[in-house]
């Protein structure tokens, strides 16, 4: 299974308590195997009080299975979920400063934002920012489009991603709370599978 | 008005948080506690004051010292071991022996103080970030900084530090925490954390598939790492590999968990380990790994490593199975659980046959290797002929703590044990300096047998402080440098490997034992095999501790030897 190897890209999805210090022991699992983390992002979850990592990285799937079983390890992760991109949902934000100036005065950028359905989220007299939300083509896209008008400043956001296939947490973590949780919760979903995802 | 007042103090137990810490402790059954004062842990100190009927503290020399006793204690005790320090370098000086006991799997609950919450951050005298230099080398670590947090908290780290695969946990309190009282509504145990599963559930489809693997072998070979102790396994295990008749061979930590004199146990596996289970592990057609990690020392190179075999894997980490080799068959679970769920479907074989190819290598090697080794030819003596003469005084009853280096690797090839937890060592991560401290340990926990340190003359003085230890708490350890005047290993392979470069391995020792009676504790030195068994003899019959130097051959190796990158099966007998 060739795929197993070939490095691409996986959306690491981490549902936590929320204690402090726990970012870096997620981290250090990256860097000390020096893995880049291409985006990482945390945010509440659908349940009060659990938090919600989104990572991006690109390594191959039996790295990423190893990644994610050391992930699971750390006492305060509940569940971890590993994607490929075309089995999630993803966004991210970008925002984009330009002078008003370049704005109100050259028509092409104006026909250019209206493209790729920016925002104006602040004017002001000397600079505008527009904002887009998209995959980062589209914001890559954009950002080069701005560059020769005056790009004075660029940010994009951490990816944030929703799995297809998930049914969300509230169940499980009532499953948690049990002192004897179903085998599903204690095993990794993919441990079910292994003989299709495993090659050595 | 006063009445009340009293009414209400009585009705509610008010503590600070460092009484809170020891009886914790105390609750825990924690009965012993190594470690050293300073500015920020003084609080807990001052309440030590007032409980040591309860708990005995060991004053150590230095902090690494405290938590290789510690390791030494839960090792051979099967209990967490405890270790108090204080902020800054108190702490930082716990960080090698964190490593280790990760590595290991010791479990530990390490306590450091730290500087008053409301300097943290301002690089406060003796403040450091222990938290954070201790999170890759912890199973759990946490900050205390309100002394209520207190009874919960540890309650968690001694249930972190045992459950599961156990390992070191780090709590680190603040000076206000220490000081601060408040109501103290008694100690609860912890026995769940949501978001922490210890063990895996069984699946029984691994168990079946395992069955009917081991069933169908014909040359099937268990391998067996510290899981087997650690789960208190010891009794399934035996009956496991008794009923189809199957040679088990053992990892430096799995050693002790059988009986060395037991017919089925082929030996030691790995890059210093015996001829045959390393041959024959890649000529198995299945393999049983219990409770072991694949450690590149145990497998050599991976992509020639049991090929041919179909690989069963029992762990407790789920996070273990396929990190190194693929299994074939992964069986998640406490091997407490897991194999008497094998033994029950396997069947009843008499393998003799397989286990005289064993014995066949065992007699090559014997001849090319061990011989010598065990009774040398040649005028000086050997570390074979010590642990040998050892052997034959003690009857295998011993504790045998090891440092790391040539000596370890002899140790584990020729001690010989009768009983499990009796082989203390630093595998995972080859620490020098562990084994004198953790051999006061492995006293402190198990105090009715006799702890023998087995030490080099490079280990030794990593941590040689540690004789103070001894000194100031009586405790009882034999201690044995063997010492060949060499950083032994490093030279082996760069005589091996590096055209004899000998760069920078030649140690000079100071006279120990001058050193021993600077300490208060007898000691002689060996220079000629004709006063070997003798001294040996006279150490093991002395009342209190004992240090024997032995002098060893200076260019001895240790064979056999699988080079690195290379296979198991490629092992070299000279």
């Amino acid at each position: 299974m060739e795929t197993n190897t070939e490095k691409q890209e996986y959306t690491i999805t981490v549902y936590t308590e929320n204690q402090v210090g726990l970012l870096n022991r997620i981290a250090i699992i990256f860097s000390r195997r020096k893995i880049n983390v291409e985006s990482l992002n945390t945010s509440p979850s659908e349940i009060a009080g659990i938090h919600r990592f989104t990572i991006v990285i690109s390594e191959s799937r039996d790295v990423v299975i190893k990644l994610v079983r050391q992930i699971e390890k750390q006492v305060e992760v509940l569940k971890t979920y590993f994607n490929t991109n075309d089995e999630i949902v993803w966004q991210e934000l970008a925002l984009y400063k330009v002078t008003s100036e370049e704005i109100t005065e050259r028509v092409k950028v104006e026909r250019l934002l209206r493209e790729f359905g920016a925002r104006a989220i602040a004017i002001r007299k000397d600079f505008i920012v527009f904002e887009t939300t998209g995959h980062r083509e589209e914001t890559n896209k954009l950002m080069k489009a701005l560059e020769p008008f005056g790009l004075v400043e660029f940010v994009r956001s951490a990816r944030v991603a929703i799995i297809k296939e998930s049914s969300g947490f509230h169940e499980k973590l009532k499953d948690f709370e049990n002192r004897e949780p179903s085998e599903e919760v204690i095993e990794n979903e993919y441990l079910g599978k292994r003989e299709a995802v495993f090659t050595m | 008005m006063e009445t009340i007042i009293e009414k209400t103090a009585t009705a509610t137990t008010t503590l600070t948080g460092s009484q809170a810490v020891l009886e914790a402790c105390i609750a825990e059954g924690a009965d012993t506690i190594f470690g050293y004062p300073g500015g920020a842990i003084m609080p807990i100190y001052d309440a030590l004051y007032d409980y040591h009927d309860q708990l005995k503290h060991i004053l150590v020399r230095h902090e690494q010292g405290g938590i290789h006793a510690g390791q030494g204690y839960a090792r051979t005790s099967g209990k967490v071991g405890v270790v108090f320090a204080t902020s800054g370098p108190g702490a930082t000086n716990l960080v090698t022996g964190l490593a280790d006991a990760m590595i290991d799997s010791t479990p530990l609950v390490c306590i450091t103080g730290q500087v008053f919450a409301h300097l943290l951050g301002t690089d406060a005298f003796q403040e450091t970030d222990i938290i954070n230099i201790t999170m890759p080398v912890t199973k759990w670590n946490y900050q205390i900084t309100d002394a209520t947090e207190i009874p919960g908290i540890l309650a968690k780290a001694f249930y972190l530090a045992r459950s599961g695969r156990p390992g070191p946990v780090l709590i680190d309190i603040t000076k206000n925490a220490q000081i601060q009282s408040f109501n103290y509504e008694g100690y609860t145990p912890c026995h769940h954390i949501r978001s922490y599963r210890p063990k895996p559930v069984i699946r029984k489809n691994y168990i079946d598939e395992a069955v009917a693997l081991i069933n169908q072998a014909k040359k099937p070979l268990v391998i067996f790492g510290q899981g087997v102790i650690l789960g208190k396994a010891e009794k399934e295990f035996q009956k496991f590999i008794e009923k189809s008749g199957m040679p088990a061979a053992w990892t430096i930590l799995g050693l002790s968990a059988l009986p060395t004199q037991h017919p089925q146990n082929v030996g030691m596996l790995g890059m210093h380990g015996n001829y045959g289970p390393n041959v024959l592990t890649n000529e198995c057609d299945v393999l049983i790994a219990v409770g072991m990690r694949f450690d590149d020392r145990v497998t050599g190179r991976l992509d020639k490593y049991a090929k041919q075999a179909k690989v069963i894997h029992l762990d407790i980490d789920p996070s273990e199975i396929d990190k190194n080799v693929k299994a074939d068959v992964g069986v998640w679970g406490d091997c407490k659980e897991t194999l008497p769920l094998l033994t029950l479907g396997i069947e009843q074989k008499d393998r003799t046959e397989w286990l005289k190819v064993f014995a066949s290598y065992t007699q090559q090697e014997y001849e090319q290797c061990i011989k010598d080794e065990v009774y040398p030819s040649s005028e000086e003596m050997t570390m074979g002929e010590v642990i040998r003469i050892v052997n034959e005084t003690t009857k295998g009853n011993a504790v045998m703590v090891t440092d790391v280096g040539q000596h370890q690797m002899v140790t584990c090839r020729y001690a010989q044990f009768n009983e499990t937890r009796s082989n203390i060592t630093s595998g995972g991560l080859g620490t020098m300096g562990f084994g004198l401290p953790a051999a006061i340990g492995a006293k402190f926990g198990a105090p009715d047998r006799t702890v023998i340190a087995v030490i080099g003359d490079g280990g030794i003085q990593m941590t040689i402080q540690e004789l103070g230890t001894i000194m100031q708490t009586g405790i009882d350890v034999k201690i044995m440098i063997l010492n060949n005047q060499y950083l032994g290993m490093v030279r082996q392979w760069q005589q091996l490997f590096n055209d004899k470069r000998y760069s920078f391995v030649d140690i000079q020792s100071p006279d120990y034992i001058m050193v021993a009676k600077a300490y208060g504790i007898e000691g002689a030195k060996v220079e000629h095999r004709k006063d070997l068994q003798k001294a040996i003899q006279t150490m093991l019959a002395h009342k209190g501790s004992y240090l024997l130097e032995v002098m060893v051959g200076k260019e001895n190796n240790v064979f056999p030897m699988v080079p690195q990158g290379c296979s198991v099966s490629e092992i070299r007998l000279k």
